[in-house]
């Protein structure tokens, strides 16, 4: 018998599908060109969309392992351990997308797949500190001592995002400034395609933690199962 | 162009890889799952009590 939480999860699945399918029709085709037509034209700077929405997504996930970090370490409840994980997968692999889609980006903008830059260079370290937090996992065979390590490498780890985001306003990074005190970099044109991507991601950040943590919950189900038969 | 298609690939690439590794591992949970349950039916007789 299907639970009534995997109805909402199809729902939000295909909630999300449409949302992600018009994102895509709005940055490749329904956003304006860039106003400022800068050396790499305004049809590569179409990345835009998604690279930063994918960022987004990254921050947000890395965000909620954070909190559900500190919701484990106060209540020692699995269920915050299984968030903490979730997301911190899912922020994993979105900020390996941001890594590749924004060299991918740099070699028409700059020149070159990649420079040693603070921004690129602490989203770097920032991807490794969290595949470091998924292997810190695999690592540790106790449960309990598992889920409070991995709870307290993610409350330190989340340093990397704040970092991360003020990077390029400190040092002044060679990556591109979109939102500061001296102005946008996006026309108002191409504001709601950008919004639209950001809300687009949010909810597929959303439908991947629901499935995320249903896997883990059949998994957990398939351990009680074993103990009970060996017990 | 060629970029912009290259660095939308590898975000699908990427979104789809996880995707599918979750819905894998779900199949693969669901079977050894239903495994269980069927070597031992006492069990799901306990679960449905």
């Amino acid at each position: 018998m299907k639970r009534r939480s995997d109805t909402w999860l199809v729902a939000l699945s295909v909630v999300s599908a449409v949302l992600i399918l018009a994102a895509l029709y709005l940055a490749l085709v329904g956003a304006p060109k860039a106003v400022m037509q800068s050396e790499i034209g305004p049809i590569v700077q179409r990345i835009i969309y998604f690279h930063i929405a994918t960022a987004w997504v990254g921050f947000l996930a890395f965000f909620v392992t954070f909190l559900a970090g500190i919701a484990y370490l106060r209540t020692q409840a699995r269920r915050w351990d299984i968030v903490a994980l979730s997301s911190a997968e899912i922020g994993t692999m979105f900020m390996l997308g941001v890594l590749v889609s924004g060299s991918i980006w740099a070699k028409p903008a700059w020149g070159v797949w990649w420079v040693w830059d603070e921004r690129l260079t602490i989203s770097l370290i920032q991807f490794l500190v969290y595949v470091g937090y998924l292997m810190l996992r695999s690592a540790v065979d106790d449960p309990t001592r598992r889920a409070r390590f991995a709870a307290v490498y993610g409350i330190v780890a989340f340093i990397s995002v704040p970092i991360n985001f003020i990077a390029i306003r400190l040092w002044r990074s060679q990556h591109p400034l979109m939102f500061g005190s001296e102005g946008g970099g996006l026309g108002p044109g191409m504001m709601f395609a950008f919004f639209f991507c950001l809300i687009a991601f949010t909810v597929w950040y959303v439908t991947l933690m629901g499935h995320r943590i249903r896997l883990e919950r059949l998994h957990d189900d398939v351990e009680e199962l074993k103990q009970r038969v060996i017990g | 162009m060629g970029y912009l298609v290259a660095a939308y690939a590898v975000l699908w690439a990427i979104s789809f890889g996880l995707v599918a590794s979750i819905v894998l591992r779900q199949r693969k949970l669901e079977a050894e799952l239903q495994a269980i349950r069927e070597a031992v039916p006492s069990l799901t007789t306990a679960d449905k009590g």
